[in-house]
């Protein structure tokens, strides 16, 4: 079996285990940890449009909002008429879960298709607004339609979120863009990020590359959605704005733009220590802004911008070393 | 400014109790909007629930125990008041939980705080979903369907108006609901909606829909929003020379109502949950103590509530005679006639909190209590 | 047909508005080719230095007015002649998305420290000008509204003037047409930028201080929206083409005003968005403009 696959199936079967023991972890550390899945999922995935393909899309908390809606529809319209009153076992709420949440990351993918097909042929600059744009109308619609709560929000969403459903997606986000960017898809990519005229040139189809990266990233970014609503129980227009997408964007840019795993390092870091910093909480906007400042002047490829498998190929060479030399 | 208050709070009040030995804390959680965009309604509720903690350590505590307040910010953002609620039972091992004043925020929290059987007091959140969440949920204050039929009454009876025009922000859900019971009570009552319009919150310009008002020829403006758009609203209804009367509900209450809108405010109306000038003791007392402690300050609808819903959970922590949650849960159901500042509360079935409201005037500048209207 | 009369002045009134912050944006992405997110923040600042020379003088006269606004216009020019040295002028000739990402960052960081600064509650604007009403036949005139079209038609007729009959003016449309070659004949590059740079930040102080004339609750965050319309607007016009800003402006300020006053008003924030897509799909040169080739 190839090596990602492995990765990916022994990190279900860890998520399962710890999920198994949850009740033993106190409440608090276990919504950080959550919490931290989520945002993996979302950096991961939005590092595969702006990092990889190079296209800035600024409306991922859009997206994510499509996701957390449609969700949440599911579950909660769907599952009373299939369960009736008794409530449904724990198989079959897992089963109708699972469907929610690839219901929401379909409706996310969708509507990234409906908004990167006429965007995606144009300029940088530009789909950085319309993504915008997007997120706002997103944002506007959901406020006037009563029936999934308006202004007020959707409340009560059942809370079938646990840390084997985040980390089994987590997983799989990462195993996808991987997978994606190690084949053919991955040097379209690539080649479109680097120089879309050249490629074009030499024939690439840079556009479907695009749409592609793009409509892969909403999905995962609709999925978290569904888990995020799930975990919270309530999710409101407002909740999904430009802010948002800004903290996901820092998440990406920090931990170097197409680098896996410094985004999933920026995700763990960027989560953890808003908790930690509880105390100075009102400078956390502006920390980031000047974060996002300092770091395009200084730094551009990012803080944790390593080369990891460089890092470990030298880590084991050391270690057999040390083995062969006793 | 308002930072997690617990170390003063305890050290102040180890000093007093010198006497005693190193009591263990009875700590009361307060999750708050301090900063972000409703810092300016979540600032004042935290600086009531502060001045009511302080007094009641200085005269004792509670269970001869000493009260930590622990609090913290939510930025008015979503997602944060359910983290913040777990870390402040399961971190914090709080007995009660104050909170929120936003009723979007308070549906977040709500769930939890009855999963982990953890009783919940919301100052101000009128929406009647939050307590409908479950029976650890209640909250010191009226509730919209109320305040609407406040308004309505008082426009058809006071105002002596019967055709009027409802003006609402889709994008806040208090003035959906609002607007809503309003309407019904106003419609059952004989009165006339001839015409509603819609805008959403941070708007600025009301033109469009003040026109188109106009043209109906009503005889008062019903303005279920926030003080911000209101002043604002206010001032352009009186530059398209409508001299008519706008009114609305406890979102109005602020002083930037008067800053921003200025002599266009004049003679308007709204309805809220208490005056500082209701001529009591209680309520005296009060707004001199909050002047002292917050450099001359006038306590608002939100800073009397907020005193208020830590004064009943201390109250119930008393009669309770323990910090079990669910013995302090039933003490509060069982709330009747408690003296606040905002009147004699009682607790109703659904343990929302059955007492009256005021109506308010703007004049020169100034808040005038108007009249008490009983539920 | 009043009704429709008054929307068509408050639409004016919007429209001309949108066209000073749309002006700054147009200019800058004629000579830099990049969209600067902090304009709109600086739309707030000016406002807020309105707000604070405002305090100090006596309200409601027109000299007091004209102080406010120039002291807004040149303090913004200065923060955006700052801006523009510190934090974009390192990054260019590097890849636009760094720009991009540090304009966003520039952004966040004036709304954030504005609230940490300011607080975050909206603050009354002084009336600066005399403030009265005048009535014709029921349409109803607000001297305010009159300022605004008055003080916005003045400063884009001087900004015409300014970029199409004076040496720098003719020096920002050579950098905008070409860089390299302008610097071959002798153009410093530099001063132009931060002229272009001082002049669009102007602008919008002047944009900022007459909003909160019409609308006079000011905050740190009152700068996003008006910011991004005005963004759409200058796309709609041809974004780098001057009169395309001011035209496209216009439109958008009419359709928003005639939306606002009917039954979809709470969707009046999307049709600006939609406008933009509408734009960019069928006619992404813009009303004005002119589709240019990239030149490898």
């Amino acid at each position: 079996m190839p090596k990602p696959l492995i990765t990916l199936l022994a990190a279900v079967l860890a998520a399962f285990a710890v999920s198994h023991y949850s009740d033993h972890i106190d409440p608090y550390y276990l919504d950080v940890i959550t919490g931290v899945g989520i945002n993996v999922i979302l950096a991961v995935s939005l590092n595969l449009v702006n990092g990889y393909t190079g296209q800035f899309s600024l409306g991922h908390a859009g997206f994510m909002s499509v996701g957390a809606y449609l969700s949440a529809a599911v579950t909660l319209l769907v599952g009373p008429r299939l369960f009736g009153d008794a409530g449904g076992t724990g198989l079959e709420q897992g089963l109708l879960f699972l469907g929610a949440l690839v219901a929401g990351g379909m409706g996310a993918a969708l509507a990234g298709l409906a908004v990167g097909i006429p965007s995606l042929r144009l300029k940088g600059d530009y789909l950085a607004l319309v993504t915008l744009g997007f997120g706002e109308i997103i944002r506007v619609v959901f406020q006037n339609v009563e029936s999934l709560g308006g202004a007020l929000g959707l409340n009560g969403i059942p809370n079938y979120t646990t840390v084997f459903w985040v980390y089994s997606f987590a997983a799989l986000t990462v195993f996808t863009v991987v997978c994606l960017v190690r084949s053919t898809y991955g040097r379209g990519f690539l080649a479109t990020h680097d120089d879309e005229m050249a490629s074009e040139a030499v024939g690439l189809d840079t556009t479907r590359y695009k749409i592609v990266a793009f409509v892969v990233g909403a999905f995962f970014a609709g999925v978290a959605g569904g888990l995020y609503g799930h975990f919270k129980l309530t999710i409101t227009p407002t909740g999904f704005d430009f802010t948002k997408s800004i903290e996901i964007v820092v998440m990406v840019i920090l931990g170097g733009m197409g680098n896996t795993p410094g985004v999933i390092l920026a995700a763990i870091l960027l989560t953890v220590l808003p908790e930690v910093l509880r105390a100075v909480d009102q400078y956390r906007m502006v920390l980031y802004s000047l974060l996002l400042i300092v770091l395009m002047l200084v730094r551009p490829r990012g803080l944790f911008n390593f080369d990891y498998s460089a890092i470990a190929a030298r880590l084991r060479a050391r270690l057999t070393r040390a083995r062969s030399g006793d | 400014m308002f930072h997690p208050f617990r170390s003063l709070v305890a050290l102040a009040v180890m000093g007093a109790l010198s006497g005693a030995a190193a009591q263990e804390s009875v700590k009361i959680g307060e999750y708050a909007s301090l900063t972000g965009k409703e810092a300016a309604f979540g600032q004042s509720s935290h600086k009531g629930t502060i001045l009511a903690v302080e007094e009641l350590n200085a005269a004792g505590g509670v269970l001869g125990r000493p009260i930590e307040l622990i609090t913290d910010d939510n930025q008015s953002k979503q997602g944060e008041s359910a983290t913040i609620v777990k870390k402040l039972i399961f971190r914090e091992k709080v007995v009660g939980i104050l909170g929120e004043v936003a009723s979007m925020r308070s549906l977040e929290a709500a769930p939890l705080c009855q999963a982990y059987k953890t009783p919940m007091i919301s100052p101000s959140s009128t929406n009647p979903k939050v307590t409908e969440i479950g029976n650890y949920i209640f909250r010191v204050c009226f509730i919209d369907p109320f305040q609407g039929t406040v308004m309505a009454k008082f426009a058809k009876e006071t105002l002596k108006i019967h055709r009027v025009a409802v003006l609402t922000s889709v994008s806040s859900a208090y003035s959906v609901g609002l607007a809503k019971y309003f309407k019904e009570r106003f419609i059952a009552d004989g009165g006339v909606i001839a015409i509603e319009q819609k805008y959403t919150e941070g708007d600025k310009d009301f033109n469009a829909q003040l026109t188109a008002i106009k043209a109906e020829g009503v005889e008062g403006i019903f303005v279920p929003g926030y003080y911000t758009e209101a002043a604002l609203i206010c001032r352009q209804a009186r530059e398209l020379d409508m001299s008519l009367p706008l009114f609305g509900g406890d979102g109005w209450e602020a002083p930037e109502l008067v800053q921003i809108g200025g002599t266009a405010v004049e003679g308007c109306y709204y309805s809220t949950h208490y005056s500082p000038q209701v001529d009591t003791p209680a309520v005296k007392k009060f707004v001199a103590r909050f002047g002292a402690r917050f450099g001359g300050e006038t306590p608002d609808a939100m800073a009397a509530l907020g005193y208020d819903s830590a004064q009943v959970m201390v109250d119930a922590i008393r009669r309770a005679g323990s910090t079990d949650g669910t013995a302090i849960r039933d003490a509060l159901a069982a709330l009747k006639n408690f003296e606040g500042v905002t009147g004699a509360t009682t607790m109703d079935k659904d343990r929302n909190a059955v007492k009256a409201a005021v109506v308010i005037m703007v004049k020169d500048g100034q808040f005038k209590f108007v009249q008490s209207v009983a539920p | 047909m009043t009704e429709f009369l008054q929307q068509l002045l408050n639409g004016l009134s919007l429209g001309a508005i949108y066209a000073l912050i749309a002006l700054g944006y147009t200019m800058v992405y004629g000579v830099l080719r990049f969209i600067n997110f902090a304009h709109s923040d600086v739309f707030m600042v000016g406002a807020f230095i309105g707000y604070y020379v405002g305090e100090h003088l006596p309200s409601g006269t027109v000299l007091g007015g004209l102080v406010v606004l120039a002291a807004a216009m040149a303090g913004c020019a200065v923060l955006g002649i700052v801006i523009e040295r510190l934090v974009y002028r390192p990054l260019r000739g590097g890849p636009t998305l760094n720009v991009l990402i540090t304009a966003i960052g520039m952004s966040l960081f004036l709304e954030y420290t504005g609230q940490l600064v300011f607080g975050a509650t909206p603050r009354a604007f002084p009336s600066i000008f005399p403030a009265k009403v005048i009535s014709v036949h029921g349409l109803i005139i607000s001297m305010n509204q009159l300022i605004v079209i008055l003080v916005a038609t003045v400063l884009m007729v001087a900004l015409e003037f300014t970029v199409f009959r004076t040496k720098i003016g003719t020096a920002m449309r050579a950098v905008a047409l070409n860089p390299k070659a302008a610097q071959l004949v002798g153009i410093n590059i530099d001063i132009v930028i931060s002229f272009t740079f001082g002049l669009g930040s102007a602008l919008a102080a002047a944009g900022g201080v007459l909003y909160a004339l019409n609308y006079p609750s000011i905050d740190p965050l009152m700068g996003v929206v008006p910011g991004l319309k005005a963004f759409v607007a200058a796309v709609l016009g041809g974004v780098g083409n001057i009169p395309g800003a001011a035209l496209g402006a216009l439109i958008l300020g009419m359709v928003e005003t005639f939306v606002d006053g009917s039954r979809w008003s709470t969707y009046k924030d999307a049709i600006a968005f939609a406008i933009l897509i509408g734009i960019l799909l069928f006619r992404p040169a813009g009303l004005l403009g002119r589709l240019s080739a990239e030149k490898v």
